[in-house]
């Protein structure tokens, strides 16, 4: 079989694709987006019908994943770490609905939030629903992880995650392929209530769960994932997980380790491998590309056995991810850092494309704003966050997809009137619907900035779910036209803009605006391509 | 053999043309490769690099431990020096002197082109002008890697195939250009080293 150069995140888009998936489910999101666009250009997908549309939001994915598998298929969900958040109801619940057909689910984390709110560790998550993690140390792993999860998942009969981090994700390496394997038959639960979580049937379900564990402690003995690699000097034993194992062998010259290592990427913790380098070195250092999980479990809560080194005693930095410098630090080695960065560096912080229509938004947002004093612009996660930096210093808040609708009710229920919300059409469409309902409900006196640009534009421009039709669903949400306004947000619209914000920033209800223009980058890529075609 | 490679730039400016083309030539060549790239929110005029690793053997990690780099690739002035803790102490610092300004407080070139001559290994090329001069002015990230690949232990002949690869879907004259591009990065540095 042919080697290929992958990116971690393409790695199980074709692991995923040659395991015998039929579905794929997902909600762009640093670092996972490149998973769902691999199997987009996938010839072998497109062949093979491998359904492979972006959903809404992460929760619609994961449900519907848990469908195709209730009929009997693969499926597959991917996003990043806060998109489990808002996938976690159907998440959890699927621990105890169960599968049919394997569920594996990508959970990409941003430990140093490269592009992130937090650096929450997906694994915890795992954890308590108490399901397999499989968290790859290279691309090939990856890759192998994709192929075999299926049917781990199918034998142990959970969803199975699959964690990665940004590293992993965005690098890339050559991967082996394996041989493909045929898709699964249409194929019914053979328990028809296998599904039905009425506490009756919940309760037996989440007892056969913990009945499980056992067996799946098994998998992990036998994982040829996780590795005893042992060592002469028994002062120190290593536990590494996931990618930290390369951090760590890049510090040993040769890849000759002087301490036995415990090299880990499959979850629940494999005890028996655990306790042989607990039992045989006189402390533990433990390495891990997030929160210290493993850490917490070994050391316990009063830590009354070996010292166990980490991030809770400060051998390794409490936040941010891990790399060979970290750990070397961690291994007590020296580090030779090359020459210091001279002082005409200046940071260069991401900015707003010129020519991009945010800007023409809220260029005249500010002008109006001047009458009311700042505080009040409440905005969401998506390009248009980039104006909370300078020239616009336009917004107040940025904390979860759908929060500046809701959050500007709440501040205006407190009496900040009127309050701003600032939201994209594709964040609007993830989670920005359902808190409009609320403000159409109360007649909340909050003015609704809805920045169209068509495409889901911070994550790489994907198409946004409801293109085109965003004024449609105000409407069917209940919005009254009269104050439910689409404007074009152009230099040459400016006074005219203005004008239709001021008057609705005084009226005691709720506006909606939807300044609507074409993101400058998707334009650019279609006229090229539509140049290209008719070159051809 | 093996060099580790950092490339810098501004998010838009194709830096990793660059490392796709080497990534080719070191295929072609049996060897080992790591590359990490920046993706997402730092993409918008912010500042990016990608990591290159090549070896003849296999590679652990894949980010550059500071002070290993064999060589920074910068295709703007500021951008390279940036980088500065991450090269090793005879590495080479190879950067284009055309500056990106997207940002009030920009420092001067002069200010610029002082600390990077301040270095004794280091390269610094017009490569927009040289570009412009081998017949495309949007062939300056080629231009680049030419003036590094005396650098970079790889065949030249490789790298023209990997060029070769990375363009061949869009047409000789494309393919042609930038091999035109490639040599004049290469043969600046033969006569400035
Ligand atoms: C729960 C969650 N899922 C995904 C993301 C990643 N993400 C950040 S912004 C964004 C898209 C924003 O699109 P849109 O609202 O249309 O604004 P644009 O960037 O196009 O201006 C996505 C998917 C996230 N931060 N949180």
């Amino acid at each position: 079989m042919e080697k290929l150069l992958l990116l971690g995140d393409e790695a199980i888009a074709q692991g995923a694709i040659d395991g015998g998936m039929s579905g794929i489910y997902a909600y762009p999101g640093t670092p996972s987006t490149e998973i769902m666009e691999f199997v987009h250009g996938s010839k072998i997908a497109e062949d093979l019908n491998i359904h492979r549309l972006w959903s809404a939001n992460e929760k619609t994915a994961m449900e519907s994943a848990l469908g195709m598998s209730y009929a009997g298929k693969r499926s597959m969900v991917c996003f990043k770490h806060v998109g489990l958040n808002v996938a976690a109801d159907a998440f959890v619940n699927a621990s105890i609905t169960g599968v049919n057909g394997g569920v594996i689910v990508v959970s990409a984390d941003d430990p140093s939030m490269h592009s992130s709110q937090n650096e929450q560790d997906s694994r915890f998550y795992a954890k308590f629903t108490m399901i397999p993690i499989l968290e790859p140390s290279n691309q090939q792993e990856a890759y192998d992880m994709a192929y075999y999860g299926f049917e781990l998942s199918e034998k142990l009969n959970v969803p199975v995650m699959l964690r990665i981090t940004t590293r992993l994700a965005h690098s890339r390496a050559g991967v082996q392929r394996k041989e493909m394997k045929k898709q699964n038959q249409l194929k019914l639960p053979s328990d028809p209530r296998q599904f039905v979580l009425l506490p009756a049937i919940a309760r037996k379900n989440y007892k056969k769960l913990i009945g499980m564990q056992p067996a799946m402690e098994v998998e992990s003995e036998k994982s040829p994932f996780n590795q005893y690699i042992d060592g002469a000097d028994k002062k120190l034993g290593i536990i590494a997980a996931g990618l930290a194992f390369n951090y760590l062998m890049e510090n040993y010259v040769d890849g000759k380790n002087p301490h036995p290592i415990l090299k880990l990427s499959q979850y629940p913790l494999p005890e028996k491998q655990v306790a042989k380098l607990y039992n045989q070195c006189d402390a533990i250092l433990i390495l891990e590309d997030g929160a210290p999980l493993i850490e917490e479990m070994l050391r316990g809560f009063l830590n009354l056995g070996k010292p166990i080194h980490g991030r809770l005693d400060g051998t390794v930095p409490r936040d941010g991810e891990l790399d060979p410098n970290v750990v070397a630090k961690a291994l007590g080695m020296e580090v030779h850092e090359g020459q210091v960065v001279p002082e005409v560096v200046k940071n260069r912080p991401p900015s707003l494309c010129q020519g991009c229509g945010h800007r023409d938004v809220f260029e005249e947002l500010n002008e109006v704003l001047l009458d009311y004093g700042t505080g009040r612009v409440f905005s969401d996660i998506g390009c248009y966050t980039l104006a909370a930096l300078p020239p616009f210093n336009s917004i107040n808040s940025c904390v979860d997809m759908g929060a500046s609708i809701t959050m500007a009710i709440g501040a205006a229920d407190a009496g900040l009137v009127p309050a701003v919300s600032v939201i994209g059409d594709s964040t609007f469409t993830h989670s920005g619907m359902t808190g409009l309902l609320d403000a159409v409900n109360k007649n909340s006196p909050i003015t609704v900035i809805i920045s169209d640009n068509s495409t889901t534009g911070m994550t790489g421009g994907q198409t946004s779910a409801a293109h085109g039709r965003i004024y449609e669903i105000c409407k069917g949400l209940g919005v009254d036209p009269e104050h439910l306004i689409t404007m074009i947000p152009l230099k040459k619209h400016h006074e005219e803009n203005v004008k239709i914000l001021r008057r609705e920033l005084e009226y005691k209800g709720l506006s909606v605006l939807i300044p609507q223009r074409e993101c400058i980058q998707t334009f650019a890529r279609r006229k090229k391509s539509e140049k290209n075609e008719s070159n051809e | 053999m093996k060099s580790d490679i950092i490339l810098g730039g501004v998010g838009g400016q194709g830096i990793l043309s660059i490392a796709a083309a080497i990534g080719l030539a070191a295929l072609k060549n049996n060897l080992h490769l790591k590359q990490s790239e920046v993706h997402g929110m730092s993409q918008r005029g912010g500042d990016v690099q990608s990591h290159l690793r090549i070896s003849s053997k296999p590679i652990a990690s894949d980010l550059i431990p500071k002070g290993k780099a064999d060589l920074i690739i910068s295709v703007e002035p500021m951008e390279g020096l940036r980088y500065l803790p991450f090269l090793s102490k005879d590495g080479w610092l190879v950067t284009n002197i055309t500056p990106f300004n997207n940002i009030a407080d920009y420092p001067s070139i002069e200010d610029l082109l002082k600390q990077i001559k301040a270095f004794p290994n280091h390269i610094a090329i017009d490569a927009d002008a040289i570009a412009k001069a081998a017949g495309s002015s949007r062939s300056s990230n080629i231009v680049m890697l030419g003036a590094a690949s005396p650098f970079i232990d790889i065949p030249y002949e490789r790298l023209e195939d990997g060029i070769r690869q990375l363009f061949g879907k869009k047409g000789d004259e494309l393919v042609n250009t930038n091999l035109k591009a490639l040599k004049a990065g290469r043969e600046f540095t033969e006569k400035n080293r």
